[in-house]
């Protein structure tokens, strides 16, 4: 790497690394733009806790439904594909020291994601797309619903695109050394599957629109299968890009150490290979598809899926016990964790994502995924109790933790309400974690997800869930309103810090306020072979029993299932 | 092997072996995701609760037919505006999902075995048995024929778990549990 940069990039005096102009600002539009959907799936969030909340039922019928629509498109599409994209800038050109590939093109497809956004809300909010995010067919919406999601998509497909070009040129002009960083590695991964994702979501999408124009028909049950693999493949960019994530936050953090390339990297891999028919995980009890279809493509014989998920769940916790003990902290088996930078919501909510995704979003999504399990979890709140923990509690935390990150070392300012922030990511797995425990076991009563009033008012029988339920979801809701105040806090922070934020330089960093300990002074990110291979040899025993603690959480539940399972009726 | 973080590019060759800790829990974590998959298969041998069904298409019109008769053949009572249904064990059972119905209403013995169809009318539903807390999709176009032998006696319900439109949370349709020994079915 040369000392001196070309005049449209600047050298970050943190990391080293040559940041250029245009990524850099195609980096912020689409973070501050996922901000934006952000806040407006936040206040559908609110809303619907004070609705689900049985005792309080805020929310007409009409409203909870709409804004449960909302609040899926706004959160699982737009604000975490723009975040994405993001991260897909800084991964590609600002990671490996290249210039922006064809920038204009990126405003395109910027501009193509905004307008899809913008339309499918104004569709979502006016009434005219009242089909929540899975929109199955024949429910149907208005056509420019599902224009805006397309245009969406093709945006997202460019973005994609330009990833891939930054690679080349980053190869071609030869702007780094080696191999590229597990980070670029584990954001390409992310984007090969992005680009599977959404040519499935054009499979589905572009026969929908045709057909909510009359021009064709669409199978309901092939609708579900190709939606899925939209629906389902694009939670598989969430953990690559969350993985990635926890890999850069650790680095940036505590100097966490990369353990074997070759294990990350495989399992980066697997994600890609065995996760193509994941949407298989939400048919396991449709009419459409046999129990051998089923088995098969759950599982592809092997988990490897699953497997590549519990080898990052292992390897992440190593590198930054590795990196910590690196660092000195080497007494017992947890000094490492004792001592880590915990008022640093970097650290925090990086480590925090790790433990909600892994105990609470891994378990129970492989259980409820289970083909015969799925009988008793398909459509009850356990889904919305799993998918909380995965992709809130998990994906959008790290986003969030990256984000205390992004201030200081792309816009160049100080965070903004530095003792919210500190506490900002505890608050907000609290909540989530409060509010997947509450809908996971109402969900074991059978109550279901996406439903207005489980009292059953205007129904013709009377039937009444146990009183329990009201307990648990009342639980729910108050989890839910933590989450939602903790995520104001976040948009609170990150707007203030973005737009009306002190600029700091970092190359003379004299107060620290309002700056991350790892960017204050970032830790080392090579070592030595010696001083390596000394702390490896004694391996990583804090790890070690993090890791049996979970595994024997898993099994726990896992065979609770089945024998929950066993008391139901005899089905076949 | 060189020491570094996620961010700095591995020089030269990192295609290394793992490490003892490493390797063991990468086997131990294999030999789980086997035990997740073979679950499945064994539990289609020896379990009881499998998601197979019998599963054809149908026309919805020809779906409505059938209940139709069904409901002509079997049918006892009226509840709430529904037809009541007691057929014997062994029978083929018909439930329709409609916005926003589920129907007919059905009386059936405890421990006895039926073949329960149901369909949609018109778009998906979601086939919600309260309190057992068994869910099967329903969908348009598709009879999912499930096997069913209910269990404990009592009043249960169907509720519909997936989102069908406006009038989603006032479907409720109805089963009745009799004991064995109390018959009476004609």
């Amino acid at each position: 790497m040369s000392a001196t940069v070309g005049a449209l990039f600047r050298r970050c005096p943190v990391t080293g690394l040559a940041v250029h102009q245009q990524s850099e600002r195609l980096l912020k539009v689409n973070a501050v733009t996922a901000i934006v959907t952000f806040l407006v799936g936040t206040i559908s969030a609110a809303l619907l806790a004070l609705t689900r909340w049985q005792a309080v039922h805020l929310l007409p019928a009409d409203w909870y439904y709409r804004l449960l629509t909302a609040h899926g498109l706004n959160m699982l599409i737009f604000f975490i594909i723009f975040f994405e994209m993001a991260i897909l800038y800084f991964a590609g050109p600002i990671l490996l020291n290249c210039r922006q590939p064809a920038p204009k093109l990126g405003w395109a497809a910027f501009a193509l994601m905004a307008v899809g956004a913008l339309l499918v809300d104004v569709m979502v909010f006016s009434g005219q797309a009242d089909v929540l995010f899975t929109s199955y067919v024949p429910l149907k919406a208005h056509p420019a619903y599902y224009l805006g999601i397309i245009l969406f998509a093709v945006g997202a497909l460019i973005a994609v695109g330009l990833f891939f070009a930054a690679l080349v040129v980053a190869r071609r002009e030869k702007t780094y050394e080696g191999s590229i960083p597990l980070v670029a590695f584990g954001g390409l991964t992310a984007a090969i599957i992005a680009v599977i994702t959404l040519l499935h979501g054009a499979a589905i999408y572009i026969p929908t629109f045709l057909w909510s124009l009359g021009l064709m028909e669409v199978d309901a049950q092939v609708y579900r299968l190709i939606f899925w693999g939209l629906g389902h493949s694009s939670q598989q960019i969430n953990v690559a890009a969350m993985v990635s994530v926890w890999y850069l936050l650790g680095a940036l953090t505590v100097g966490s150490v990369v353990i074997n390339e070759k294990i990350s990297r495989t399992a980066f891999v697997l994600y890609v290979l065995f996760i193509s028919m994941a949407s298989a995980h939400h048919l396991l009890v449709d009419p459409g598809m046999g129990p051998a279809w089923k088995v098969w493509n759950t599982s592809y014989a092997m988990y490897l899926a699953v497997l590549a998920s519990m080898i990052h769940g292992f390897t992440v916790p190593a590198g930054l016990e590795l990196g910590q003990r690196l660092r000195g902290f080497v007494k017992g088996k947890f000094e490492w964790l004792r001592k880590a930078p915990w008022g640093d919501p970097g650290f925090s909510g990086m480590f925090l994502s790790l433990v909600v995704f892994g105990f609470l979003g891994g378990i129970t999504g492989v259980t409820a995924g289970t083909e015969q399990i799925n009988i008793i979890a398909h459509n009850t709140l356990r889904i919305p109790g799993h998918f909380h923990s995965t992709v809130v509690g998990g994906t959008a935390l790290a986003f969030m933790a990256l984000t205390y990150y992004v201030i200081p070392l792309i816009f160049r300012k100080r965070v903004a309400f530095w003792p919210l922030a500190k506490i900002q990511p505890y608050l907000f797995a609290a909540g989530i974690c409060t509010l997947s425990v509450g809908m996971t076991f109402a969900g074991i009563f059978g109550v279901p997800r996406r439903h207005w009033d489980i009292s059953f008012s205007d129904a013709p029988f009377t039937f009444a869930f146990p009183p329990a339920v009201d307990l648990l979801l009342a639980v729910m809701a108050l989890g839910g309103l933590l989450a939602a105040l903790a995520s104001l806090i976040y948009v609170a922070v990150a707007v203030v810090s973005v737009f009306f934020g002190e600029t700091v330089d970092l190359a003379q960093l004299d107060d620290t306020r309002g700056i991350p300990q790892g960017i204050v002074k970032l830790p080392a990110q090579s070592h030595t072979e010696e001083a390596g291979e000394k702390a490896h040899s004694g391996g990583t025993p804090g790890t070690m029993i993090l890791v049996f603690v979970f595994l024997a959480v898993f099994i726990l539940y896992y065979f609770t299932n089945w024998k929950l399972l066993s008391m139901i009726w005899k089905i076949g | 092997m060189s020491f570094h973080s996620g961010i700095v590019s591995p020089q030269g060759v990192w295609w290394k072996p793992a490490a003892k800790q490493e390797k063991l829990w990468l086997v131990i974590a294999f030999a789980w995701c086997m035990v997740l998959f073979a679950m499945m298969p064994l539990w289609h041998v020896k379990g009881g609760q499998n998601p197979s069904g019998i599963r054809t298409t149908v026309e919805p019109s020809e779906f409505e037919a059938r209940t139709q008769r069904f409901i002509d053949e079997y049918g006892v009572d009226d509840e709430s505006g529904f037809p009541t249904v007691a057929p014997p064990p062994g029978s083929d059972l018909y439930l329709v999902g409609e916005m926003w119905n589920w129907y007919p209403a059905m009386r059936l013995q405890a421990g006895a075995s039926y073949t329960l169809h149901i369909s949609s009318l018109d778009v998906n539903h979601g086939f919600g048995l309260v309190p057992a807390n068994v869910n099967f999709q329903i969908i348009p176009g598709y009879d999912y024929a499930l096997r069913i032998t209910p269990k404990e006696p009592g009043e249960y319900y169907i509720v519909c778990n997936e989102f069908c439109g406006i009038g989603h949370h006032d479907m409720l349709g109805k089963i009745v549990i009799l004991a064995a020994e109390a018959g009476g079915v004609s």
